[in-house]
C-alpha cells in the first residue's frame, strides 16, 4: 500500500500562501487514492511556479521547456503505455505558450492528465496578464487594463469533445484531491482546470473572491449530457461552477498501435526478419 | 568509351513522371545495368515543370550530367527549357506540336498510342523500345507497382505499352544509344537517400519519429511509416515542429530510441528543443534534409547552406554530432550510426542531407542485417543506487541512463540547471561542475568521428574538399581529370562535426591547390576548417541556384581544367 509519505516532503520556491500548496497537497492524495506508487507515476511540466510542482513530491519527473509538457508527456506515455503520465503547469505555459498543442491533446486523446494551475497571471515573471486574465486586468505589462478576452479552457476543452473535463479550486481541497484522482483514473485526456488564488500578483482573483464566485456542481448535472455541459462550461462570471462538467468514452490514441499492447517499446527487439522483408521490397 | 546515357523525361506535375521514372529505374536495375536517377520537381501539385532524371550505362554512377541524350518531352515546356542541354546528336522523343522543326525529333503523336492519363505509360513503352529492355521486365515492374488487385487497370496498361512499343519498333530509326553488358539479376536495392535514411534508422534500434511534413524530408518519414507496423515503430504526425522533437525526446526519455526528420524552417523551430535534448541529455536524432533559403527559400530544390545553422543551434553551449552522407549507402549507414551515437553520448546528434541527396536513387548492394547491433536504450537498473541520481558527476561526463518506470528508481529530467538528483539548482558551482560534466561528452563524440574519405594521393597537385552529397560529382570531375593525366585528389568529409584536425591537416598542406566544392554561397565548411584546424582554404566552388553539382559544373569553374570539353 502506498501512503502519502512515500511521496515525501520538500523544500519549496512557492509565496506563503500560494495556491500551489494546496494543490500539491490534493495531488499526492490522488496518487495515494490511486494506489499508485511513485515509480508508476511520470510528472511532465513546462516553466512557471505551477511547473516546479513535481520537483516537490517523489516521482518520475520530467520538467522540460515553457508550454511545451503535452509534446513531452504524449511521446514518453507512446514509449511506455503502462506509466501514469500527468502533465501540470500554469495556465500561461498550458494554454498561452503550449495552446497548440493543448488543442492537439485533446483531440488525440490518450490516456493522460492534465493539470492546469489556472491563477490567471503569470507569477514567475511577476504579475503580466495572462491567457485567463480577466479583461481590464491592470499590470505594468498592462498599464490600460487587458485588452484580449479571456481564454475559457473548460468551454473549448468541451466544445472539443475532450474526454474528461473538470475545474477545482485549490481553495477546496477535499474536492479537489477527489476531481485529480478521477481524472488519473479515467481512460483518455483528463483537464483539470485548478482555480488558483495568486497571492503576489493577482489581486483581483482572491481567496474571498474564489470563494463568493464559485459554487459546487451537485447531482443535477449530469456531464455525459453534451448539451448541457456546454452551458455548464460557458457559465463563468459572476458564478464558476466547479466539479466534472464533462466525460464520455472514446478510443485511445495509443490503441491504434498493436506494438503498444505489448507493453514498453524498450524491451522490444529490432526485428532482423522484417527489415529483410523491407529491403526485399526495394529488390 | 563506356556507356553512359542520359534520359530525361519531362513533363507537367500530375503526369505520373515519377511512376514511369520508377519503373525504368527498376527494370534497368533488374537487366544488370548502372542507374543514377535524379528527380527536379516544382512545388505544387499539378502543373509544373518536372522532369525525371535516369543516367544508365556502365557507371557506376555518382551524380547527374548536364547533357540530355534522350529527352521525352510530355509538354512543349520540356522541349523549351531543355533544348540548351541538346548535344545535336541527342534523340527528341516529343508530339509533333511540342517540337516543331526540331532536328533529331522523333514525332509521335501519344493521343494515337493512349488516353492522356496513361501517357507515361506510353513514354515507357517507347523507351522499353528504343534502350531494349525486355518487355517482360517493364510488365514484372508494373504489376509490383499496380498490384494484382486491379486487373482491368494493369490490362490497360499493359496494352497501352505494347502498343507504343510496337509504334517505336516501326518508327524510331537506328541509334547510337545501346545498352550493352547487363546481366539480369534480382540481389541489387534500388534506393533514394530518404529511403535509405530510414532503413538505415530502423536497422539502428529506431521506435518512435515525430514529424510536422516538410519537403524535402517527408518522405523519411512516409517510408518509416510504410514498415512501422513490421519493425515495431510507433510515429505521429504533431501539431507543429516544436511538438515534434518535445515528442521525440519524451518518448527517448521514456525509452524509445527516437528521431524527427524535417528541413530549415522547421528545424529553425526545433532549436529549443535541440537545447533540451542536451541539458536533459536525451538522446535524440535530428534528420536534417536542406533545401535553399532563407524563409521559404525554393522548397523542392536543393542546397548545403544549414551547415552553420544545425552547428549552432539551439541555446547555450553542449556537445553535438553531425553526420552528412555522401552517398546512398552512407545515408544508411550513418543514419544507423548517428542513433547508436546519440544514445552513446546522451545527446542531440543530426544527420544532415539535401533534396538531391534526398530525391537521387542508386542500385546499392543489400545491407548486411545480420551483423547490426541496435541500440539498447538506457542503462541497466542495476548499475544504479536508490535514490538514483540521474545526472551522477563522472569522470566521462555520461551517467547511468535509467527509464522511468522500469525499476523503482525515480529518473528525475530537468530542463533547469540542475544537481546531480536531476532539482533545479540556482548554485554557481553547481553549475559549472554540471556544465564541464556535459561538455566532458564531447571527447566521446571525438573518439568515434568518421574520418574524411582521401580518394587519390597525397600531395597530389589538385585536392578537391567536399562534405554530404557533393561527394559523388566532385569525384566524378576529378576521375575526369584524371584521364587527362591531372593529378588529383579528393577529400571527403561524411562527418562535419565535430572535426579532429589531427585527421586531415597534414592532407591539406600537402596539396598543391585545395579548391572546396560546396552547395552554398559563403563557404560554411571552408570557414569551417579554417577555424578548427587553421587551413585557408583560398578557392572555392559555390552553388547555390537551387540545382544539384554536376562534374561539368565544377569543371567548367576550375581554372585548371580550362578547355577541357567532353561528354560529362
Amino acid at each position: 500500500m502506498t501512503s502519502i509519505k512515500d511521496y515525501g516532503e520538500y523544500e519549496t520556491a512557492w509565496c506563503p500562501g500560494c495556491g500551489n500548496f494546496g494543490i500539491l497537497n490534493c495531488l499526492k492524495k490522488a496518487l495515494v487514492a490511486c494506489e499508485l506508487a511513485p515509480h508508476q507515476v511520470l510528472l511532465v511540466s513546462g516553466i512557471g511556479q505551477a511547473a516546479k510542482t513535481p520537483h516537490y513530491l517523489k516521482a518520475n519527473v520530467f520538467n522540460g521547456l515553457h508550454g511545451r509538457s503535452l509534446p513531452v508527456a504524449i511521446g514518453a506515455k507512446l514509449a511506455n503505455p503502462e506509466l501514469t503520465v500527468i502533465a501540470e503547469s500554469g495556465d500561461g505555459c498550458m494554454y498561452g505558450e503550449g495552446g497548440n498543442h493543448f488543442l492537439a491533446a485533446l483531440r488525440r486523446n490518450l490516456d493522460l492528465t492534465i493539470l492546469a494551475h489556472d491563477n490567471r497571471v503569470y507569477g514567475l515573471t511577476k504579475g503580466q496578464a495572462s491567457p485567463t486574465s480577466e479583461q481590464g486586468f491592470m499590470s505594468k505589462a498592462q498599464p490600460h487594463g487587458a485588452f484580449a478576452a479571456p481564454f475559457n479552457p473548460v468551454a473549448v476543452a468541451v466544445t472539443m469533445g475532450a474526454s474528461f473535463v473538470a475545474r477545482g479550486y485549490a481553495g477546496m481541497p477535499e474536492h479537489l484531491a477527489v476531481l485529480i484522482a478521477q481524472a488519473i483514473k479515467h481512460r483518455g485526456t483528463a483537464l483539470v482546470d485548478i482555480m488558483q488564488p495568486c497571492v503576489s500578483f493577482n489581486k483581483v482573483n482572491t481567496y474571498k473572491w474564489y470563494k463568493e464566485h464559485c459554487y459546487e456542481l451537485g447531482d443535477g448535472h449530469d456531464p455525459t449530457d453534451h448539451a448541457q455541459a456546454l452551458n455548464i462550461a460557458l457559465e463563468f462570471g459572476e458564478r464558476i461552477p466547479l466539479g466534472v462538467i464533462y466525460k464520455q468514452e472514446k478510443p485511445l490514441f495509443e490503441d491504434q498501435f498493436p506494438v503498444l499492447k505489448k507493453g514498453a517499446l524498450v524491451g522490444q527487439e529490432v526485428s532482423r526478419e522484417g527489415l529483410q522483408q523491407i529491403m526485399q521490397g526495394y529488390l | 568509351m563506356s556507356v553512359d546515357i542520359h534520359l530525361l523525361i519531362g513533363g507537367e506535375a500530375g503526369q505520373g513522371l515519377v511512376t514511369i521514372g520508377q519503373l525504368l529505374g527498376k527494370a534497368l536495375v533488374r537487366a544488370g545495368h548502372e542507374i543514377f536517377v535524379s528527380q527536379s520537381y516544382h512545388s505544387r501539385i499539378r502543373g509544373g515543370h518536372n522532369t525525371f532524371s535516369i543516367r544508365l550505362g556502365e557507371g557506376p554512377f555518382w551524380g547527374p550530367r548536364e547533357t540530355i541524350d534522350i529527352l521525352v518531352a510530355l509538354n512543349a515546356e520540356t522541349v523549351e527549357l531543355h533544348r540548351g542541354q541538346l548535344t545535336g546528336q541527342s534523340l527528341v522523343i516529343a508530339d509533333s506540336a511540342f517540337a516543331p522543326g526540331l532536328e533529331g525529333t522523333i514525332s509521335v503523336s501519344f493521343a494515337e498510342l493512349g488516353p492522356e492519363h496513361l501517357w507515361n505509360t506510353v513514354a515507357l513503352g517507347l523507351l522499353g523500345k528504343i534502350l531494349d529492355i525486355p518487355s517482360d521486365m517493364l510488365y514484372q515492374a508494373l504489376e509490383a507497382m499496380l498490384g494484382k488487385k486491379h486487373p482491368e487497370t494493369l490490362a490497360e496498361n499493359r496494352e497501352v505499352m505494347e502498343k507504343s512499343r510496337e509504334w517505336a519498333a516501326a518508327h524510331v530509326p537506328k541509334h547510337r544509344f545501346v545498352l550493352t553488358g547487363g546481366v539480369p539479376a534480382t540481389d541489387r536495392l534500388l534506393l533514394n537517400g530518404n529511403q535509405a535514411v530510414a532503413l538505415g534508422a530502423l536497422a539502428g534500434g529506431l521506435k518512435f519519429c515525430a514529424f510536422y511534413p516538410m519537403t524535402p524530408a517527408t518522405s523519411i518519414v512516409l517510408e518509416l511509416i510504410a514498415h512501422a507496423e513490421t519493425m515495431g515503430c510507433v510515429y505521429e504526425q504533431a501539431e507543429d515542429e516544436i511538438g515534434a522533437i518535445n515528442m521525440a525526446i519524451g518518448a527517448s526519455y521514456a525509452g524509445a530510441p527516437s528521431m524527427v526528420a524535417t528541413s530549415g524552417g522547421g528545424f529553425a523551430l526545433m532549436a529549443e528543443g535541440v537545447s533540451l535534448a542536451a541539458m536533459t541529455e536525451t538522446p535524440v536524432l535530428v534528420a536534417v534534409a536542406q533545401r535553399p533559403g532563407p524563409a521559404t527559400g525554393m522548397p523542392t530544390r536543393t542546397e548545403q547552406g544549414d551547415l552553420e545553422f544545425v552547428l549552432h543551434a539551439g541555446h547555450g553551449e553542449f556537445p553535438r554530432a553531425i553526420f552528412a552522407p555522401g552517398s546512398i549507402e552512407e545515408c544508411y549507414h550513418l543514419a544507423r550510426h548517428a542513433l547508436v551515437m546519440a544514445e552513446r553520448s546522451q545527446s542531440p546528434v543530426f544527420l544532415l542531407t539535401d533534396q538531391f541527396l534526398a530525391d537521387s536513387a542508386r542500385p546499392v548492394a543489400p545491407f548486411d542485417i545480420a551483423t547490426i547491433s541496435p541500440v539498447v536504450a538506457g542503462d541497466a537498473p542495476s548499475a544504479a543506487s536508490i535514490p538514483y541520481q540521474r545526472y551522477r558527476l563522472t569522470e566521462n561526463g555520461l551517467s547511468p541512463r535509467l527509464l522511468p518506470g522500469m525499476s523503482k528508481h525515480l529518473v528525475v529530467a530537468d530542463s533547469d540547471e540542475h544537481d546531480e538528483d536531476g532539482h533545479i539548482s540556482e548554485d554557481h558551482g553547481v553549475r559549472i561542475a554540471m556544465m564541464d560534466k556535459r561538455l566532458r561528452k564531447m571527447d566521446i563524440l571525438k573518439q568515434e568521428v568518421v574520418a574524411p574519405a582521401l580518394d587519390g594521393e597525397k600531395g597530389a597537385e589538385l585536392l578537391l574538399v567536399s562534405w554530404g552529397s557533393s561527394q559523388g560529382p566532385v569525384r566524378e570531375a576529378a576521375s575526369f581529370l584524371r584521364d587527362k593525366g591531372r593529378k588529383v585528389a579528393c577529400l571527403h568529409f561524411s562527418q562535419v562535426w565535430p572535426l579532429v584536425p589531427s585527421q586531415f591537416l597534414d592532407i591539406l598542406q600537402a596539396a598543391g591547390e585545395v579548391v572546396c566544392v560546396e552547395g552554398n554561397a559563403t563557404g560554411q565548411f571552408a570557414r569551417l576548417i579554417q577555424r578548427e584546424a587553421g587551413f585557408a582554404v583560398t578557392r572555392r566552388i559555390a552553388r547555390y541556384d537551387g540545382l544539384p553539382f554536376t562534374a561539368r559544373y565544377i569543371l567548367d569553374r576550375l581554372e585548371s581544367a580550362a578547355g577541357m570539353e567532353g561528354r560529362i
